[in-house]
């Protein structure tokens, strides 16, 4: 596997890769835990873009819901570590099948009966909507009045049972970043991900290619909850604390969509370009306003929305693929 | 001679409408077979029922000694029928080489092996200097034939071709004559096209079925199709036969 990777990626790009990590894994070394915070909460927005890239950027189907399988992964764990004490990693064996098993419901009734396009996102949204409803009224996880999970010492680590510093929890995302672009590349060159392609660019036309979208479209939807609902684990287990209100709510599922649309929606780096770009100028924004002493709530969501109608408007396939041309590089596939 | 295909007595109903009313046909193993006709004819929705966009309200058709009739478009796919659309349907947004590729993984898992199919289609079909080109950027004989290359990777029995010649130039034409021919012929690919230029009709078919206002009017060998009355008058126009 490795070795079909060192042939097929240009050297180029496995360079620029390699950099880049590298720098990401020595900036601890050097930052304090202010750019951490900032930066772990990039790489949740890469890593979360990423696995919603798979369903709308690979398959073409949109989804609005994403906050759902966040919430089912983050819900999953912390309850399962408040009630009996299971450490996260385990609790994974349970939020990864559930937010699939859940995904693979919405697919099948999307995809039983031809739900697409817009209609498909409306779908999303109302399973998110069910779920935000539900545990709101679900006693066993505290329904309104929220989760809360033990805060421990800043002073010691516990990689198992995800208690400690930013600094453990950047090094947890940054892998999980990694991996997850590493995955998203290996579907996108094998089989299943020509076929995503293929449904994503015209689903009559991939039928009568031979290809069972039923099929695939229910793998892309699946694997994307599943890998989503890990970043719902890291959620519950940075913050803290959980409320239906807040975890399954339509906002959290635009969060997670803004990186891939304003990076590239459909490219592998778009996810991870976009999230830098969106909150390092959020940041930026917030330094600012804060030197000159403005106090205005809401700023920014106004400035995302003003960040994503330039994007829209002066580079509609995404920033990445613009940098992408400037670099000499280029990635097969919109 | 052994049947390929064999539609019988299907109908087709779009509400009141008969679109497709009690047409039977037999494709022969390796046989170039044409259906020809006025548009609105029902030529398409034959297709359509062949290729298993929709099931026929009645008749049955049989590929390769089972049936068919009813199972959808992958299924009958999987089973060797390649189609193009006659509004061309390439993935607009991947390469040709990729476009080819989805239709080479059909039969073929392994990338490699995929790959170099790919290329041998992309050769075939006169796209392999062209297949680094997003599909949206082609011309539209190229989008054409990038459609018939992408149904050639599937590695059909059956290729079903419909009005893959409409609005190329008479050269144009004659080139994709001259790809199908070899496909044909070196490569046992059988054909059945809906077809409109009477020029590619009369240089490929060795048979030719009629359809008007869904019916079929005449079925026979091309030379003596063109002669009927019937299809001379709901056609061809009477300037058509020299």
């Amino acid at each position: 596997m490795i070795g079909r990777i060192l042939r097929d990626v240009p050297r180029r790009t496995l360079v620029l890769l390699a950099c880049f990590f590298a720098v990401l894994a020595a900036v601890p070394f050097i930052a304090g835990d202010y750019v951490l915070t900032i930066l772990i909460l990039i790489l949740y927005f890469a890593y979360t873009g990423q696995a919603w890239n798979i369903l709308m950027g690979f398959t073409g189907y949109l989804s609005l819901g994403h906050a759902l399988f966040t919430g089912l992964g983050a819900y999953s764990a912390a309850s399962l570590f408040v009630h009996f004490g299971v450490a996260p990693w385990l609790g994974l064996l349970a939020a990864i099948p559930i937010a699939m098993a859940v995904a693979g419901l919405m697919g099948f009734l999307a995809f039983r009966f031809r739900v697409s396009g817009v209609y498909f996102a409306i779908l999303t949204i109302a399973f998110a909507e069910f779920a935000r409803i539900g545990f709101d009224h679900f006693a066993w996880v505290s329904g309104s009045s929220g989760l809360f999970l033990p805060v421990a010492q800043y002073a010691h680590n516990d990689l198992w049972r995800l208690r400690g510093n930013p600094m453990m929890f950047y090094y947890i995302i940054l892998v999980a970043t990694a991996l997850a672009f590493l995955i998203s590349y290996l579907l996108l060159r094998s089989r299943t991900g020509y076929f995503w392609l293929a449904i994503r660019e015209d689903e009559q036309a991939a039928r009568a290619t031979g290809i069972d979208t039923f099929r695939y479209k229910m793998m892309a939807v699946m694997i994307s909850a599943g890998m989503t609902s890990f970043g719902g684990v890291f959620y519950a287990f940075y913050y803290n604390n959980l409320f239906p209100e807040q975890v399954f709510h339509i906002a959290r599922s635009i969060e997670i969509i803004l990186a891939p649309m304003v990076g590239g929606i459909g490219t592998l780096f778009g996810p991870i370009v976009g999230a830098f770009v969106l909150e390092t100028a959020s940041e930026g924004l917030r330094v600012i306003l804060e030197a000159f002493g403005i106090d205005v709530p809401g700023i920014k969501q106004v400035f995302w929305g003003f960040v994503l109608l330039a994007i829209v408007i002066a580079l509609p396939e995404g920033v990445w693929p613009w940098i992408a041309r400037r670099l000499g590089l280029k990635e097969r596939g919109p | 001679m052994t049947v390929l295909l064999k539609v019988e007595g299907i109908t087709k109903r779009f509400r009141g409408l008969v679109a497709v009313d009690n047409v039977s046909l037999e494709v022969p193993q390796g046989a170039i077979y044409a259906v020809i006709g006025p548009n609105g004819a029902g030529k398409t929705t034959l297709f359509n029922m062949i290729a298993g966009e929709f099931a026929p309200n009645a008749g049955t058709i049989a590929f390769n000694g089972e049936r068919v009739d009813g199972l959808s478009p992958d299924v009958i796919c999987r089973r060797g029928v390649g189609r193009t659309f006659q509004i061309v349907k390439p993935f607009p947004a991947l390469s040709v080489e990729d476009n080819v590729m989805v239709g080479a993984l059909l039969r073929k898992p392994d990338i490699g092996a995929a790959r170099e199919w790919t290329r041998v289609v992309l050769d075939r079909l006169d796209l392999f200097d062209k297949r680094a080109q997003r599909a949206s950027s082609l011309t539209l004989p190229d989008r054409k034939r990038l459609e018939v290359a992408r149904a050639i990777a599937t590695e059909p029995k059956l290729l079903l071709l419909d009005e893959v010649m409409a609005g190329l130039r008479p050269t144009e034409t004659d080139r994709m004559v001259d790809v199908f021919r070899r496909l044909n012929q070196n490569h046992g690919v059988t054909i059945l096209l809906i077809e409109h230029v009477m020029r590619a009709v009369m240089a490929l078919a060795q048979e030719i079925l009629v359809l008007h206002h869904g019916a079929a009017i005449a079925k026979g060998a091309p030379k003596d199709v063109v002669r009927e009355k019937a299809v001379i008058e709901s056609y061809l126009g009477a300037e058509a036969v020299h």
